[in-house]
């Protein structure tokens, strides 16, 4: 079952921007999907139409085999977003904003109450119920925005840079949270972000978007594989005067005691060892070099080259 | 299924909207009753009895429809002008926009929020005419039919200036220039007999004047005008700017990008 379909969408802003070109992209039902792309590569504008805050220009979405067009109530009762910008009304309480999101849904009270509880006690705002939503922190705000936007138990979830502005410890309950609702309450995820470290932590597939054209779309695996090569990082045990010669490894120094190693999908590393060994240097640690996809998603963005970037 | 959940939103923007007014309630409902209790003093007191009865009737008693009336029209506008364009503002009319809450369900919780705090206002304002003068009700039905329709002709005003308003300017710029003239001079203070031929003759094409004339025909049984064409006037205007809306509404225009 598709979760999302987007067939030849476009958008063209009454400014003339054009911000989505023949944009096709099919998330499957359960899955965690990551949309990358960089500032205004058109994440927002198709997370809008897909939650008919922007027109289209032309396309179709569909939301489990829903039309948005013809099947309105059924496409939009299946899906809840999180927006990238705070958009509560200052004056409401925090309970407040969840209870009349429930109602515009069409929940009945009762119900409504109790699902507002459990969504705040998760997201840890159950304290802030009476708080009016202008007094929350930046964090507190993001995680109102996800327990508004589950209030009416969406099959799938579209969070548009949930976690800007959110600090490492938050960010990783909201990730834990967020893996927790996919795998337990089987919704499916869609996310946009800036940091590939989520993406890569989290996305089992992964689109990228750059200018409003899907320019990659597969899954975070074999993505990250075509990097063909793996970076480490090495502290070893004595200060490194000179680099050894003479290695087919190609090495590069980040400190007295640091080294950084390409090793491509051909090589291992016991030959790196042996080699470094041999040398006379030995390894005491040694870690992955993090931001893989952020590596590639520059040197994929870098390939379409400047000639094939459109300006605006 | 479908009735059900449509109510229940129906619901939730009405009492949201109550809820709003009632929360501020020093800038909704406090200021009409201590204006509209000053216009007692003033004209009703003070300078009625100089002035002396019109069509039959003491000044006060006279004008107090009128005053109600007024209270009635400026507060059902105000209250959607202020409440949608507030939501726009800040943008959390997007809340109701993601959810599938049909647009005749948005259109009609909004002006289910102005006419509650038409005829709440209204009511305030009839408490306090009460201080002044007595009020027999010669026709029961006429009143409150003509007060709610006229509150929800003003709220649906109110709703399609709040959809092409960009600025709080824009809030105010149709009851400055256009609402608050065509109150005064809709028969609120004097009876259009007291005019000459043609500034009766143009009076007559203010439709303020027939809401006001019906409303007073239902509380003193006086009237400059026919009742039933006052009816068909605020219906007739009541099904334009009602689907004038929905139609705004369904375009998204000052809602999507
Ligand atoms: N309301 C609007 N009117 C006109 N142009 C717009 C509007 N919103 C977005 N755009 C333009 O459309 C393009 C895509 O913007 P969009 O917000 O979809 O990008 P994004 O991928 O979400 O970027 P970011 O990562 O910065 O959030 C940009 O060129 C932007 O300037
Ligand atoms: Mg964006």
């Amino acid at each position: 079952m598709h979760a999302l379909k987007l067939e030849n969408l476009n958008k063209t802003y009454a400014s003339g921007v054009v911000a989505l070109r023949d944009v096709n992209l099919v998330v499957e039902e359960g899955d965690f999907f990551g949309l990358l792309g960089p500032n205004g590569a058109g994440k927002s504008t198709a997370i809008g139409i897909i939650s008919s805050l922007v027109t289209k220009t032309s396309g179709q979405v569909a939301v489990f085999g829903y039309d948005l067009d013809t099947h309105r109530w059924e496409a939009k009762s299946a899906l809840g977003l999180v927006p990238q910008e705070f958009n509560f009304n200052n004056f409401e309480t925090v309970e407040q904003i969840v209870l009349h999101q429930a109602g515009y849904y069409g929940i009945p009270p009762r119900v409504a109450r109790r699902r507002c509880e459990r969504y705040l006690r998760e997201l840890g705002l159950w304290e802030k119920r009476r708080a009016a939503s202008r007094t929350l922190s930046g964090g507190m705000k993001r995680r109102l925005m996800i327990a508004r936007a589950l209030v009416h138990e969406p099959r799938l979830l579209i969070l548009d840079e949930p976690t800007a502005g959110v600090d490492i410890e938050l960010r990783r309950s909201m990730w834990e949270f967020l893996r927790h609702i996919n795998r337990s309450d089987g919704v499916t995820i869609i996310l946009t972000t800036h940091y590939l470290e989520e993406a890569e932590n989290l996305c089992r597939n992964i689109a990228i978007i750059d200018d409003g054209e899907i320019v990659e779309n597969t899954d975070t695996q074999s993505l990250l594989t075509r990097l063909g090569t793996h970076d480490f990082i090495l502290d070893v045990q004595q200060d490194l005067d000179r680099l050894p010669e003479g290695l087919e490894f190609s090495l590069r120094p980040l400190g007295p005691r640091q080294l950084e190693v390409e090793v491509h999908k051909d090589q291992t590393l016991t030959r790196l060892f042996a080699q470094l060994a041999e040398a006379g240097i030995h390894v005491s640690s040694m870690k992955n070099k993090s931001n893989r996809l952020e590596e590639l998603f520059l040197r994929l963005l870098r390939d379409r080259g400047p000639e094939d970037r459109r300006l605006a | 299924m479908y009735w059900r959940r449509t109510l229940i939103a129906l619901a939730t923007i009405t009492h949201k909207e109550i809820q709003r007014f009632l929360r501020i309630w020093v800038q909704t409902l406090l200021p009409p009753a201590i204006t509209m209790a000053l216009y007692f003093i003033i004209f009703g007191n003070l300078i009625g009895p100089r002035i002396g009865p019109m069509d039959g009737y003491s000044y006060i008693e006279f004008i107090a429809p009128g005053i109600i009336m007024m209270a009635v029209i400026t507060n059902s506008y105000s209250n959607v002008v202020s409440s949608f364009f507030g939501a726009k503002f800040q943008r959390h009319i997007e809340e109701i926009l993601v959810s599938p809450t049909p647009n005749a369900v948005i259109l009609l919780g909004y002006v289910a929020g102005g006419v509650s705090r038409g005829l709440l206002t209204g009511f305030i304002v009839t408490l306090v005419s009460l201080f002044f003068t007595r009020l027999h009700i010669h026709n029961l039905p006429v009143t409150i039919s003509v007060v709610f329709l006229t509150s929800v002709l003003f709220s649906l005003g109110g709703f399609i200036n709040a959809v092409f308003a960009r600025k709080f300017d824009d809030i105010s710029i149709v009851p400055t220039f256009i609402l608050t003239p065509l109150t005064y001079l809709g028969g609120v203070f004097y009876s259009i007999s007291l005019l000459p031929e043609f500034w009766r003759w143009v009076s007559m094409t203010n439709p303020v004047l027939y809401m006001v004339n019906a409303f007073r025909y239902g509380i003193l049984g006086a009237s400059d005008i026919n009742i039933w064409t006052a009816y068909g006037l605020i219906l007739f205007f009541i099904a334009l700017l009602g689907s004038f809306s929905l139609y705004l509404l369904h375009r998204g225009t000052g809602l999507r990008t």
